[in-house]
């Protein structure tokens, strides 16, 4: 099964009311802990897990997420380390990869996305490679069967989201909000909009994403049909709180799943 | 093919967040427009005229070219309101913000002189600013950030990283994401997503333009060499590209060389040649290492420690148009003592670095150099007593 299959099946076959898709800092708050934090989401009941790389400057990024960036960094977190991550968790779910676009292009995307491959990842988010200067990234993810997740903010215009729905594989990322990723009290007004606009223009699923931190959001999105929920920050904050980063991210990775769960 | 420049050769290009794409296609359209209609350019060169004191003389250095042996003129931006060439930039940016019906206005800024133009320019048309300005700049540039609160702008101390401009664009960057509809960035150098280096060239080419007819006007003929300091690059190639088509004139851009370009701690990108990369959503010379990761640059001076350069710095050093060297702290420190004494100018201290190189020069028939700005600013830093010695 290729990369591009094995998200299109893990969707399909999720029996929540929408996939629930965490998402971690690789190597934070080590590489060790952080791989513990992965199968503790996929234990709770994660259905895609999007692992970030840590980056020295992550633009799309709100303050928790780049400080968890910069202490896995510190503590010297590095593109092997977090590859063994992808290798250890796609053993149990498909992974997607979320890099900024200079450690994807520095090595060249083709050697990038084929060590990516490598590891049975799955798919390849770059948050600043926006749909003009991706077709060399692209070219490499489609070679090697490997998802490049584009994302849609509200801010998309139509003529752009046409061409980002059709070029896009795996599944559309939706951005809830016009900001960086961070937990919010509710979710941003239009992010049903984006959702449904979004949906208009692919087959794919449609997955929402910054935030969402509660599973009332979680259901929220699912309801506005959201195919997917990405919860990054809360899980990120959950690690750096706790003496047990797995445990307690676990716990709230069980209680969104709770919260996706279809009523029998 | 883009009516404002996206590439310059294999550099620049527009990497950011999904969210910013739309505002880049606005200020591109509003750019385009814009720079057509005559009423903003009579607004802008109204007020760079008798606001700003445009244009800036072009100055003969008497003691310097004397002890030269040559001549070397002087395009004294220094004596553009707010002491630096910054003033045509965010003036030119703020009209067009306000064409577009953005009153909130955010800005990055190193040695201080960026931020100090743009609360300036926000001050004159009534607009809310904030300034973007890491803590190791807030230390060492303190007079700039009190100017900048003294005109109303709110300065926003960035402590990630290694504390200056590149953390500080980011941080501006991040602000632009979540207030992009209210908000317009000024970015205050040639670097950044299209449209802006090519927008930032053409609102600093009034530098050279200027100084191209005053010396044709003077000394009847080119300068041999055009010479200017590289952070971004946006004295520079508001200099250059005045000169771009005048193949005998060559044009030096100065880059801070900090304890020396064999080790890790300077910022000279396009002086040591390393990876291309991208930084702050272009392409071009960056600072990074193995896996990517953009390191630390390292100056004297604020306005020239930032790991990156603007994209068309490096295409020109491609082509071998334009020539890119380096100048340690220590060299620029000395020229910035020696230009206050021999000519009763205190430079900045990154405009220190253009005038360093030149006077290291033995050769050469007729030097012009951009004095960017004063060096009012670096007084406490170039002053202050070295705890080693």
């Amino acid at each position: 099964m290729t990369g591009v299959e094995r998200i299109a099946d893990a969707f399909a076959n999720t029996g929540k009311q929408a996939a629930l898709m965490p998402y971690l800092m690789g190597g934070y708050p080590t590489l060790a802990a952080s791989i513990g934090i992965g199968q503790a989401c996929v234990t709770a009941g994660a259905d895609i897990i999007e692992l970030g790389m840590p980056y020295s400057d992550p633009l799309a990024d709100g303050p928790v997420i780049h400080a968890a960036g910069t202490e896995a960094l510190a503590a010297g977190a590095n593109v092997a380390g977090v590859l063994e991550v992808a290798r250890t968790l796609a053993q149990s779910v498909p992974v997607v990869l979320m890099c900024y676009a200079n450690m994807v292009l520095a090595p060249g995307a083709e050697a990038f996305v084929e060590r990516l491959a490598k590891t049975g990842a799955s798919g390849l988010i770059v948050p600043d490679l926006p749909l003009g200067e991706a077709p060399e990234v692209l070219a490499a993810c489609t070679a090697h069967g490997l998802a490049l997740v584009p994302l849609v903010a509200p801010t998309t215009t139509p003529e752009r989201l046409a061409a980002i729905g059709k070029s896009a594989k795996g599944f559309v990322y939706t951005v809830s909000v016009v900001g960086t990723t961070g937990e919010r009290n509710a979710l941003g007004e239009h992010f049903a909009q984006v959702v449904a606009r979004a949906k208009a223009s692919t087959e794919l699923p449609v997955a929402l994403g910054f935030g969402i931190s509660t599973p009332e959001h979680a259901r929220q999105a699912a309801q506005a049909g959201a195919d997917g929920v990405i919860v990054g920050t809360r899980l990120v904050r959950a690690a750096g709180e706790s003496e047990d980063p797995a445990g307690a991210v676990g716990a709230v990775v069980g209680e969104l799943a709770t919260g996706l769960a279809i009523a029998r | 093919m883009n009516v404002v420049e996206h590439r310059f050769g294999p550099y620049g290009g527009q990497f950011v967040p999904e969210t910013l794409m739309r505002a880049l296609a606005e200020l591109e359209q509003a750019w385009v427009k814009a720079r057509e209609d005559p009423s903003y350019r009579e607004e802008l060169e109204g007020l760079l005229r008798d606001f700003g004191g445009r244009p800036t003389p072009l100055y003969k250095a008497r003691r310097l070219s004397e002890k030269a042996g040559r001549p070397i003129y002087l395009k004294r931006e220094d004596l553009n309101h707010t002491g630096s060439h910054k003033l045509n930039n965010a003036l030119g940016q703020a009209l067009l913000a306000r064409r577009m019906g953005k009153r909130r206005i955010i800005a990055e800024t190193g040695a201080g002189q960026h931020g100090v133009a743009t609360a300036t320019v926000c001050a004159l048309l009534d607009m809310e600013c904030v300034v973007y300005m890491g803590t190791e700049d807030t230390r060492r540039q303190r007079p700039n950030v009190q100017r900048m609160e003294l005109l109303g702008a709110s300065v926003k101390p960035v402590d990630a990283g290694a504390k200056t401009l590149k953390e500080a664009t980011s941080a501006a960057i991040r602000d632009w994401v979540t207030n992009v509809e209210s908000t317009h960035y000024v970015i205050g150098s040639v670097v950044g997503p299209a449209p802006y280096p090519a927008i930032v060239r053409d609102l600093q080419r009034v530098i050279g333009d200027e100084a191209r007819a005053q010396i044709l006007e003077v000394q009847g003929r080119l300068p041999e060499r055009v010479i200017a300091c590289v952070g971004g690059g946006s004295n520079a190639i508001g200099t250059f590209a005045a000169f771009l088509e005048d193949e005998q004139v060559q044009l030096i851009g100065v880059e801070a060389g900090g304890e020396g370009i064999d080790t890790p701690r300077h910022g000279a990108p396009l002086t040591v040649g390393g990876r291309v990369g991208i930084l702050h959503g272009s392409r071009s010379a960056v600072m990074q290492d193995e896996e990517g990761q953009i390191l630390q640059a390292h100056s004297v001076s604020a306005g020239l420690d930032y790991p990156g350069a603007g994209p068309q710095h490096a295409q020109l050093r491609d082509s071998g148009r334009a020539r890119y060297v380096a100048v340690t702290d220590l060299e620029a420190i000395a020229a910035f003592k020696e230009m206050a004494r021999l000519e009763g100018i205190i430079p900045a201290l990154e405009t220190a670095h253009a005038l360093a190189w030149t006077l290291a020069q033995v050769d050469g028939g007729l030097d012009l150099v951009c004095l960017s700005g004063r060096g009012d600013k670096d007084l406490a830093e170039v002053l202050k007593p070295t705890p080693d010695k």
